[in-house]
């Protein structure tokens, strides 16, 4: 009790006084308070048409990165597969050949898969794949209507070659880690 | 002569006034509540018997999942739990921001409160403007995390990662905007005849019953006991932070409200304070057997790589013991019980929920009273079925 003296709202009057014209003071007090701010700006955001933009952390849906030259730079460590609380990546390693060449090691993902109806979106494979391989892009909006639908394989998860169009443009993927530094491509 | 008989009417589990899915088992005498049993287990997760097969390290989403509007605090208890058990030492700058994101967290959980609270009592308006002022909070988690609710921002040993520029910047806004907003609730509903009367002397809880009840947080302090964990065996930089406790007179629904809004107003003032001397340096332990290494270390050294493979794949294993580590969280002391035995997995993880205990007191909170008065208590409460059910 002592304690709840020394702020400033136990101070003022924790009864109303009694009678109509008490009543009516304090509610108007109120509808004049909503009055005010029925004139400020509208906060509200027409969504779909508006949307938030979105935060280069954002955690949303994946995609897989390439190099500059093309070559995918998932080197099939495993290492976001081990570490994924929600188990919801599946992925083979195979060795690279001379004839076919993925990435730049020796090795890359044959299969690579990720269920996103499983995915919790923590961002731990993004955090832990050594290459930054895997990041987690700012896109929220891809629900479906088929369960089937959300294992997105290495097809869909890869970003598209530079030859067939503009690559995305790449998140900072290094921006997570507390320096700030950004990750240096591997070659 | 007429025969009179009681009547079972079932509140919830799809009812909006539950704040989830609890049910409750109302024995109705007319509109006198003689008996009230609430049923719970809807939202049953198995999230304790989960964190068992997972390593330390992947338990941390997991936490976030259970009180969903407080996730920052169940990071905290979870991970500060581990960090005792390994006797780890997190950076001065991680702990500040730990305390800057727990009171955010507390803001913006209360906030949800008196919005659910004010619209089940019939006022729309302090519903809409809390909704909007906390969505100036979840915008700053998602700045920093990447995510609005389920943030995951506190690590073992450290954060998940700094905070990123212009961060500060907002949350200085935030705080310098945020009393007068409360000063707005204020005045819809302080001293509001519509609210006084449905508040005031409604759902009275003694210090002594409350106690019984293994009631914690603003309940207990509404009902005039004098126990915040903040202060009682402080955690993080807390012990050198000035903020005040409010204790009510009463332990009646507008005691609860009157505790959380002045708890608002004070976790401003901490955030104000925990900026100010925010310490430059790193935000993780740099235990390389416990922290995740920096990602460019790992690409020139290879004793960071094999460090950084060993932890993603199998994590770490603490010494074999247990450890008991609570919080202040918003609904009341949020701690965890884990067990280890040496293994990379905990073998026991025991949560202490205080929205399962606030639950608990719920019959006894509204056996006796009027069917609407049910709606005020029960919202008064504050529990939040996820962390209930587990
Ligand atoms: S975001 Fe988390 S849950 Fe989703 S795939 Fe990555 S590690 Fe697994
Ligand atoms: S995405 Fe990264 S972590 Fe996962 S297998 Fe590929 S290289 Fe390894």
């Amino acid at each position: 009790m002592a304690d709840l003296l020394k702020c400033p709202l136990a101070e003022r009057e924790r009864v109303v006084g009694k009678g109509r014209a008490q009543v009516i003071i304090e509610l108007t007090k109120g509808f004049w308070l909503t009055l005010r701010r029925l004139f400020s700006a509208p906060i509200t955001i027409q969504y779909p048409e508006e949307k938030r933009p979105s935060v280069p952390r954002a955690r949303g849906l994946h995609r897989l990165e390439r190099h500059e030259n093309g070559l995918e730079r998932c080197i099939g460590c495993g290492l976001c597969a081990a570490v994924c609380p929600a188990q919801c990546i599946y992925l083979e390693a195979a060795e690279n050949t001379e004839e076919a060449r993925y990435s730049p090691g020796e090795r890359y993902c044959r299969i690579y898969e990720i269920n996103e109806f499983r995915c919790i979106f923590c961002g731990y494979c993004e955090e832990v794949c050594p290459v930054d391989a895997i990041i987690l892009g700012p896109q929220m909006e891809f629900s479906k209507g088929n369960p089937k639908d959300f294992i997105y394989n290495k097809e869909r998860l890869l970003v598209p070659l530079k030859s067939k169009g503009e690559l995305p443009a790449s998140k900072d993927a290094g921006s997570r880690s507390s320096s700030g530094l950004v990750a240096s491509p591997m070659s | 002569m007429a025969q009179t008989d009681t009547m079972i009417l079932n509140m919830g589990p799809q009812h909006p006034s539950t704040h989830g899915v609890l049910r409750l088992e109302l024995e109705l005498d007319g509109e006198i509540v003689v008996k009230a049993t609430p049923h719970i287990g809807y939202l049953h997760t198995g999230f304790e018997k989960n964190m068992e097969y997972k390593t330390y390290h992947q338990c941390i989403p997991y936490t976030d999942r259970m009180d969903y509007l407080s996730t920052v605090s169940n990071n905290l208890a979870f991970t500060m739990a581990v960090e005792k058990l390994l006797g780890l030492e997190v950076p001065p700058r991680a702990q500040c921001i730990r305390v800057i994101w727990a009171e955010l967290n507390r803001i913006g959980s209360h906030l949800v409160w008196l919005a659910t609270q004010a619209l089940e009592l019939g006022a729309a308006t302090p519903f809409l403007y809390a909704f909007s002022e906390r969505e100036k909070i979840l915008d700053l988690f998602e700045m920093a995390s990447g995510v609005r609710m389920m943030t995951s921002y506190s690590r073992i040993g450290g954060l998940m990662a700094d905070l990123p520029a212009g961060w500060i910047e907002k949350l200085a806004e935030f705080i310098r905007e945020f009393p007068a907003r409360v000063d707005e609730y204020e005045t819809l509903l302080t001293k509001n005849p519509i609210w006084l009367k449905r508040t005031k002397g409604v759902g009275v809880l003694s210090g002594a019953d409350a106690l019984r009840y293994s009631l914690s947080g603003p309940n207990l302090r509404a009902s005039g006991v004098n126990w915040d964990i903040r202060k009682q065996s402080p955690y993080l930089l807390y012990d050198q932070f000035d903020f005040r406790v409010p204790v009510g007179e009463v332990g009646d629904t507008y005691d609860r409200y009157l505790v959380r809004m002045i708890e608002m107003r004070e976790s401003t003032r901490l955030i104000d304070q925990a900026v100010r001397v925010l310490p430059a340096g790193p935000v993780r332990s740099d235990n390389p057997k416990v922290v995740f290494p920096e990602k460019e270390r790992i690409k020139e050294s290879m004793e960071d790589l094999i460090h950084h493979f060993k932890l993603a794949t199998e994590g770490f294993s603490p010494p074999a013991g247990e450890v008991y580590f609570s919080v202040e969280g918003p609904r009341g002391e949020m701690g965890y019980y884990i067990v280890s035995n040496g293994s990379n997995m905990p073998w026991r993880v025991r949560v202490r929920p205080p929205s399962f205990l606030n639950v608990q007191a719920i019959p006894f909170l509204i056996s006796g009273k009027m069917v609407p008065d049910v709606i005020a208590i029960v919202g008064s409460v504050d529990f939040v079925l996820g962390e209930v059910d587990r």
